[in-house]
């Protein structure tokens, strides 16, 4: 098991070198000029050479890439074009708010995702199942921004119940536990949560669904299991891949939602994201994919090893 | 004599839901004394196996329809409650699978299956379950069982696995024991092993037991009565002896004689037949088997064959019984 984590956690390096490399390049590569939103269209031949040594756009793309990698490494990503903060402060804020966010979405999604799954698989056909699907399939269909407006539109302009947008009163981006901030948090929090839900709620049915035909169901009524205990049976067969489907979402969740954090403002990382390509601020966009990506190369680590932990097939040595 | 410890008369299972039902068993009767070894031998879709989860009641209750009486131990298996059928099930009846690949959960330890089983119907402690556990798999002769008990079904054979799969059928000293081709996923020397091992735990433990086949061979060697099933019913049914000696029915006569040597090996399947079975959900009237029989005459047709008791213990269902039997 030791050997396995340890294997597992050296794979890591490679793979967030690579995805570095990647954000890197991905921003290098794009068309237009950088300084494009500090200097003003007038702005002298001579300014511009001289910004672009300060902020070392001058050198080559190599000795920039290692720069940038070197000073990550000590959790310095440089300082935002347009604001000139820091880009460590201003992701690590975006992404509390999107973690607190994402959470509360997930918690949602997870659940009533897990619950129709089961009870609509192990219940096939029955009008739970079918309610329980179509559930799904509007959460998976429905665009989200769209429901996000529609429920601002319901919720905030007619009924004047919850707030349409912010994270809290006064435009504030510092969250904190109170029903003030919480009353912000109701309305992305479940437009977010659906998706989920949805895709979670439909695999989890076919899984399901798939572990009920086969015949180890049938030997475990056979040896006088109650329908209680044959569940608990289909749910831990289910967890490892229940596990897989969850850890992704919960992936895409944490990654923050552009849109919808756009049409809530709230200000997380895909606002920040939204901020940082629409004012070409390179720092503060190479900064944040690359948190960004971190959060999904770790979060697939933990997702192999709990489900390496949950099924006994999978290779341990 | 004492009462059969399993009576099955006229029973008949059909599937519905599909645009006609089909009719998968179609009256059969059987009767099982304490302590003896049956064996139910018919080609692929003759409805061997869902005659024996008929008397576990395993088909799924909603689209299947159940007709006739089922006995065992006593107990009317039809008329049992929820709670009833969950103590009748692995307790008064137990049950092996084809293939113990499938039929183990896969995520549990063999030992942790066991345990259940034996907490399930006597309330045991999870520590009394695994020594159970331990006793079984060494009366099923699994090597070093300490610690097979501890592993999952993927990390033993095929031929371990099947003894695991006994030990777990037998974990509640079950009066009858249904056993559904048991070896038929096993290699040639494994399934002889397997053979055996059931054979003797029959005598030592007394237990009476249904061993589904299509193998002429295995049944003859694990039996004291063959049933031969072809299209849901029992057409011929009689003693090893008598069925080999004096086979009946077309169908059996077909069976016996389209293997060359006439000996009775292991491994060799019912399919020489030319045809092949009828649609169950259209049954033709009349006898079954007539399309593939060469011995049809025009009554066939239309007139469905009853059971004949040609002498003790064998009976045939075929309209020219006598005529045959005479050639
Ligand atoms: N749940 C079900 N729904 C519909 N039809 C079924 C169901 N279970 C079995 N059948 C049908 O009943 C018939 C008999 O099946 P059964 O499994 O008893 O055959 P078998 O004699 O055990 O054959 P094999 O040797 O292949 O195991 C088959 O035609 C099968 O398709
Ligand atoms: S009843 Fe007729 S068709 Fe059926 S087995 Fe006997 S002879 Fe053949
Ligand atoms: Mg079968």
């Amino acid at each position: 098991m030791l050997v396995y984590l340890t294997k597992r956690i050296l794979y890591t390096i490679p793979i967030v070198l690579g995805v570095s490399l990647v954000c890197f390049l991905l921003v290098h590569l794009a068309p237009g000029d950088p300084l494009v939103s500090v200097l003003p269209p007038d702005a002298s031949e001579d300014l511009k050479q001289q910004l672009l040594v300060i902020y070392g756009f001058d050198r080559p793309y190599w000795e920039q890439f290692l720069r940038w990698v070197g000073r990550a490494l000590q959790g310095d990503l440089g300082y935002s074009i347009a604001s000139g903060r820091s880009v460590t402060t201003e992701v690590l804020r975006a992404v509390g708010n999107t973690l607190i966010l994402a959470s509360v979405a997930t918690v949602i999604g997870f659940f009533f995702g897990l619950l129709f799954g089961f009870v609509g698989g192990y219940f096939r056909d029955s009008w739970i199942d079918k309610t329980a699907s179509a559930l799904a399939v509007v959460g998976v269909s429905v665009p989200h921004y769209w429901l996000g407006m529609v429920l601002v539109i319901i919720f905030s302009s007619q009924l004047n119940w919850l707030p349409p947008t912010g994270a809290g009163p006064g435009a504030s981006s510092d969250w904190q536990p109170d029903w003030a901030h919480i009353r912000h948090l109701i309305l992305p929090a479940v437009t977010m949560s659906v998706i989920p839900m949805g895709i979670i709620a439909r695999t989890i049915r076919a899984l399901v669904a798939d572990i009920l035909s086969q015949d180890f169901v049938q030997a475990l009524r056979a040896k006088g299991m109650g329908e209680l205990g044959v569940f608990l049976h289909i749910v831990k067969n289910a967890a490892p891949t229940a596990l897989a489907v969850m850890g992704l979402q919960l992936g895409y969740l944490l990654g923050g939602s552009i849109l919808i954090e756009t049409v809530f403002a709230w200000p997380g990382t895909g606002f920040l994201l939204n901020a940082a390509i629409f004012q070409r601020d390179l720092p503060l966009l190479q900064g944040t994919i690359l948190v960004l990506a971190l959060f999904f190369v770790l979060l697939n680590l933990i997702v192999d090893l709990v489900q390496s932990l949950l099924d006994p097939r999978i290779q341990r040595s | 004599m004492s009462a059969p410890i399993v009576k099955v008369s006229n029973l008949t299972v059909s599937f519905l839901g599909g645009p006609s039902p089909i009719c998968a068993v179609n009256g059969v009767d059987l009767e099982l004394e304490a302590g003896e070894t049956y064996a139910l031998l018919g080609e692929s879709g003759s409805g061997k196996s869902v005659t024996l989860r008929a008397l576990m009641r395993l088909n799924p209750e909603k689209k299947t329809r159940v007709e006739g009486s089922i006995l065992v131990g006593g107990q009317d298996v039809m008329a049992l409650s929820r709670t009833e059928l969950q103590a009748f099930r692995g307790k008064t009846l137990s049950m092996v699978f084809q293939e113990p690949a499938l039929a183990l959960d896969p995520v549990y330890t063999l030992g942790q299956q066991i345990a259940e089983a034996v907490a399930i119907h006597e309330g045991v402690s999870q520590a009394e379950g695994r020594k159970r556990a331990l006793e079984l798999f060494e009366r099923v002769r699994i090597p070093s069982p300490e610690r097979r008990l501890d592993a999952y079904p993927h990390e033993m054979s095929g031929g371990m696995r099947q003894r695991a799969m006994i030990a777990l059928a037998l974990a509640c000293k079950p009066q009858v024991l249904l056993a559904d081709e048991p070896t038929t996923a096993l290699d040639a020397t494994v399934q002889i092993q397997i053979l055996l091992l059931l054979r003797e735990l029959q005598r030592e433990l007394g237990l009476a037991i249904i061993f589904v086949t299509h193998d002429i061979g295995v049944a003859v060697e694990v039996a004291d009565r063959v049933a031969v099933m072809y299209a849901g019913r029992i057409v011929e049914t009689g003693s090893v002896r008598d069925l080999i000696r004096n086979p009946s029915h077309p169908y059996t006569i077909g069976l016996l004689r389209s293997r060359a040597d006439g000996a009775l090996q292991k491994g060799a399947r019912l399919e020489t037949i030319p045809g092949s079975p009828p649609d169950l959900a259209n049954l033709p009237p009349g006898c079954p088997f007539a399309p593939r029989c060469r011995f049809a005459i025009d009554a066939c047709q239309t007139t469905t064959p009853e059971p004949v008791t040609i002498r003790d213990g064998q009976i045939v269902r075929c309209l020219r019984v006598g005529e045959l039997e005479a050639v």
